[in-house]
């Protein structure tokens, strides 16, 4: 599984299409969580053309692995992914945010295929990750659950619970990701409420805990990798990412959690995402 | 003198009344064996709840998630996603408020083919006081959208209710006592449809609509008044809340112009707010009185004396009839030419 040169090409073409994606789907909904969307990018796309046992042809297929996004906020940056999959049309986006689309900035699992749980309030994802991963053994099945989650989210108190019950029952079958962007909407995480030693935290709590930064695939992907061989319990990798990544602008800004782009900002932003990428 | 009984501690007397409130964890369990793909979850009240006889029986089809209720109902919203049938079962307040959100937002919102079995309700659990009273959890749960919502009236319709639920599409809400009520039925011999209302008593002067425990006081109470006054009083057993049998209600308005309901639930949102919906819609005058909990906190005390406190006894469903008898009520002449 290790990644290879060619692939790690791929890997870097494909997050350098899906930000400009995001940048267009921004666009057309007027306005989004541009930072969060940015941020866990690269932990979508390493998941989505490298690990993931998915078939977009059959998206309520069995026996595919899980994705929860349980930063159900981070839609705006996830259904880009989806529509790339070939999960539904790309021209669907256009009508992202607009009254009556399947599209809203929390993504509805009913309405939008590929999506395995409606998200939007923090902290439901990993519970809901923890019955899945139950499920799974329950049928004697191998896939797996990924769940991902912001870091402002680690305040809530049900991420504690289902960390509790994850450890409990030994789910070996359910990965936890972490989109450490730093950030929450207020601002800081460690300024609003210090969810620090997180790390620390999660291995009291029984996982296995891997730290990683989650822009650098030679880094992010064998921590993934790593989590997905270890048997002896859940494993939570913790990713180190930057609010907003790839636009100069936006980067480590606590405003652009959300926002809208005009024309000016529309070129701005795409030409710092290029930039970027022409430098790998 | 008490004994350990279904994890607390109740008298002699409870133990004898339990036989028929115990089913519906025989039920579940039956059902069990015939259907592998339900689960059971608890919280930590596997035994008060009556839900661990059946992990008792499937301990891998059973999860004991410990006291994190909300945790608990996330957890079962997973297990529908991954095609279990999931059946949950906490005391009332914890289902509707401290796991509110997880309810409306994981099960119902992704309309998930879950079910619900909330024990404890209204004021069953007298002595624990009101922080285990739950009398508002039919107006909370009856606004979540595609969740189907159930009380009871004794034990053996909370078995046919556990049945029914099965095959029922979706999110259900079965909403029960502590498990030591009177039997209303004296056996399981009886029709039981979600959304059909049931007639236990025919009626012309008045109709009775209650669920749940004051059900029973409700068949007495038409009984005795048949007896002594002379009255005719209908009963309806409402045990479904929603989707409620308005053809039911506006029956009864046609028929009696006269309705009562009778609810263990704050008077705000329960049963006496989703009737008194269906008779303002429908546009008939009809003489129309609510009895439940009058928008407070219930005191501490043993259920049976609250229960006659709150009037939800026979005695006190008799007080109301009457009551609500002596009054002058405006017949329209104009009934049929109305809309």
């Amino acid at each position: 599984m290790a990644l290879s040169d060619k692939e790690l090409k791929t890997l870097t073409e494909k997050a350098h299409q899906i930000r400009k994606d995001i940048i267009q789907t921004l666009i057309w909904s007027g306005g989004g969580h541009a930072g969060g969307a940015l941020s866990q990018a690269d932990i979508l796309v390493a998941l989505y053309y490298k690990y993931l046992n998915i078939d977009p042809k059959r998206p309520d297929w069995p026996d595919r692995d899980r994705v929860i996004l349980s930063k159900g906020h981070g839609g705006v940056g996830y259904a880009p992914i989806l529509a790339d999959k070939g999960y539904f049309d790309k021209e669907l986006l256009k009508d992202f945010n607009h009254t009556g689309s399947p599209f809203g900035m929390h993504l509805d699992g009913l309405k939008v295929k590929g999506v395995d749980a409606s998200t939007g309030s923090l902290g439901h994802g990993l519970p809901i990750s923890v019955g899945l991963a139950l499920g799974a053994r329950l049928k004697k099945k191998d896939w797996l659950t990924y769940c991902i989650m912001g870091d402002g989210e680690q305040n809530e108190g049900t991420i504690w619970e289902a960390a509790m019950a994850a450890c409990h029952y030994k789910l070996s079958n359910l990965i936890g990701i972490i989109d450490n962007n730093k950030y929450c909407i207020d601002g800081a995480c460690e300024d609003i409420m210090c969810i620090e030693p997180l790390g620390k935290k999660w291995e009291a709590f029984g996982w296995k805990v891997i730290d990683s930064d989650g822009h650098d695939y030679t880094k992010l992907c064998p921590a993934i990798e790593e989590a997905i061989t270890y048997k002896d319990g859940p494993c939570v990798i913790i990713a180190h990412t930057i609010k907003g990544k790839g636009v100069d602008f936006m980067e480590d800004v606590a405003a652009w959690h959300y926002g809208g782009l005009d024309a000016d900002k529309t070129k701005k932003a795409i030409e710092s995402i290029d930039k970027m990428y022409a430098n790998k | 003198m008490a004994e350990q009984v279904g994890g607390l501690t109740y008298t002699i007397l409870d133990a004898d009344k339990m036989t028929a409130a115990e089913i519906y964890g025989d039920v579940l369990t039956q059902i069990g064996g015939q259907r592998p793909e339900i689960v059971a979850l608890s919280a930590d009240l596997a035994k008060s709840t009556k839900i661990g006889k059946f992990g008792e029986k499937y301990p891998d089809r059973f999860f004991n998630v410990g006291i994190a209720e909300q945790n608990m109902f996330g957890v079962a919203a997973g297990l529908a996603l991954a095609g279990f049938v999931p059946f949950v079962s906490t005391f009332a307040v914890f289902v509707s408020m401290r796991a509110g959100e997880q309810v409306r937002t994981d099960i119902c919102y992704q309309k998930l083919n879950c079910k619900i079995i909330a024990t404890h309700s209204g004021i069953s659990f007298g002595q624990a006081g009101t922080t285990h009273h739950c009398t508002e959890d039919l107006a909370i749960i009856r606004s979540f959208a595609n969740m189907t919502v159930i009380a009871p009236a004794d034990g053996f319709e909370t078995a046919k209710a556990v049945q029914a639920s099965v095959d029922w599409k979706g999110p259900v809400y079965i909403r029960i006592g502590r498990g030591f009520e009177p039997r209303v039925y004296t056996d399981d011999k009886f029709d039981f449809t979600i959304g059909k209302a049931r007639e236990m008593r025919p009626g012309t002067d008045v109709t009775v609509i209650a669920c749940g425990t004051p059900l029973v006081g409700a068949v007495d109470a038409a009984d005795f008044l048949k007896k002594n006054d002379g009255l005719s009083v209908r009963v309806i057993n409402m045990h479904t809340i929603k989707p409620i049998d308005r053809e039911a209600i506006e029956k009864a308005v046609m028929d009696t112009r006269r309705i009562i309901t009778f609810e263990d639930h704050n008077v705000i949102g329960g049963l006496g707010s989703a009737v008194a919906e269906v008779i303002a819609d429908l546009g008939k005058g009809c003489a129309f009185k609510r009895v439940g909990i009058p928008d407070e906190f219930s005191p501490v005390g043993y259920p049976d004396d609250l229960y006659h406190h709150y009037k939800l006894d026979s005695e006190g469903i008799i007080d109301t009839v009457r009551e609500v008898m002596g009054k002058e009520f405006e017949e329209d002449e104009d009934w049929q030419d109305e809309f």
